[in-house]
């Protein structure tokens, strides 16, 4: 290592120190822009662009997040559902949510409908919640920069 | 500098090197993890089913505004109305709700007594329904939402007659 005897050759010391600075920079950086909460989010889902979806402020309480693909399912906790087949677990997520003394309305359901899927589909799944006492929703879509 | 003099003790030298080789490590894993999402954003929608039969009457004061979308045989909007007159674009149907509430968008507001009700088509592709409830919702202006009616539900889905 960098020790200089009296007989040998002189060694020459790199300072490391500027490289390690950058180094930690780089690592503060990537650990700041990465997103933790991405984990709800599906790259087979095209979001319907709106200007009007800004970046919601402050944590949803309780989100149950469905996503509806193109084909007509439903991802649920990263399962592919069939919409007829969310019922159940809903009535999970129901039980859930009144083993911890809350009722399903305080729940906000999230849906990350494809803009291609059927209307329909997505009005289904609403249905199917409100039938499991869910009563608030978000519909949502990726920010629109354009326009 | 590292230079050994017999009057002071030795210099550590501090090898840097398994340090170095896991920072490295480190780096490379967050860049490959790494992942640039578009910003998202919600249309918050409160439907209770009870209230679909049963709404409030002194709460409901102003007639619910009744837009319906219609899709063509490909899923594509065929036609928009609004209250049984037909309308052109969303830009339009922004324009009549507009003209309904006006600028009266605060606390207790019409706006945020109006309630729009769609009626989509079941094959209607999902965007359409976005892009009018955007339309209802608000607008942009010089950077800020400017924002219109929050009171948004849809009638019960209707399977396609096949």
């Amino acid at each position: 290592m960098g020790r200089r005897r009296a007989g040998a050759p002189t060694t020459t010391d790199i300072d490391m120190t500027p490289m390690i600075d950058v180094t930690f920079q780089l690592i503060t950086f990537f650990l700041f822009i990465m997103n933790f909460s991405e984990a709800e989010q599906d790259d087979r889902i095209q979001l319907p662009l709106s200007q009007l979806a800004k970046p919601v402020e402050g944590l949803i309480e309780k989100p149950i997040t469905l996503q509806l693909t193109n084909s007509g399912n439903v991802i649920y906790a990263g399962e592919l559902v069939a919409v007829r087949d969310i019922g159940s677990y809903l009535e999970r997520e129901k039980m859930a949510m009144r083993d911890s003394g809350r009722e399903p309305n305080a729940a906000t359901v999230i849906v990350r409908a494809d803009g291609r899927a059927q209307a329909g589909e997505v009005q289904d799944i609403i249905r199917i919640c409100q039938d499991k006492g869910f009563e608030r929703f978000a519909l949502r879509a990726q920010y629109d920069e354009g326009r | 500098m590292p230079s050994r003099q017999s009057s002071l003790p030795d210099k550590i030298a501090i090898d840097m090197t398994p340090m170095i080789d896991v920072v490295f490590q480190l780096i490379s894993f967050f860049m490959f993890s790494l992942k640039v999402v578009s910003p998202e954003g919600d249309f918050d929608i409160r439907m209770p089913l009870a209230a679909a039969a049963a709404a409030a009457p002194d709460d409901q004061q102003v007639p619910p505004v009744r837009v319906k979308l219609s899709a063509a045989a490909d899923g594509s909007l065929a036609s928009i109305t609004m209250n049984g007159n037909p309308l052109a674009s969303f830009d339009e149907l922004h324009q009549q709700i507009m003209a309904l509430v006006g600028t009266d968008t605060g606390p207790n507001s019409l706006a945020e007594k109006t309630e729009v009700e769609f009626d989509c088509d079941y094959t209607l592709k999902y965007a359409n329904v976005v892009q009018a409830i955007t339309a209802v919702s608000g607008r942009v202006r010089d950077g800020q939402i400017v924002e219109l009616i929050r009171r948004i539900k849809f009638t019960p889905p209707k399977m396609p007659a096949e």
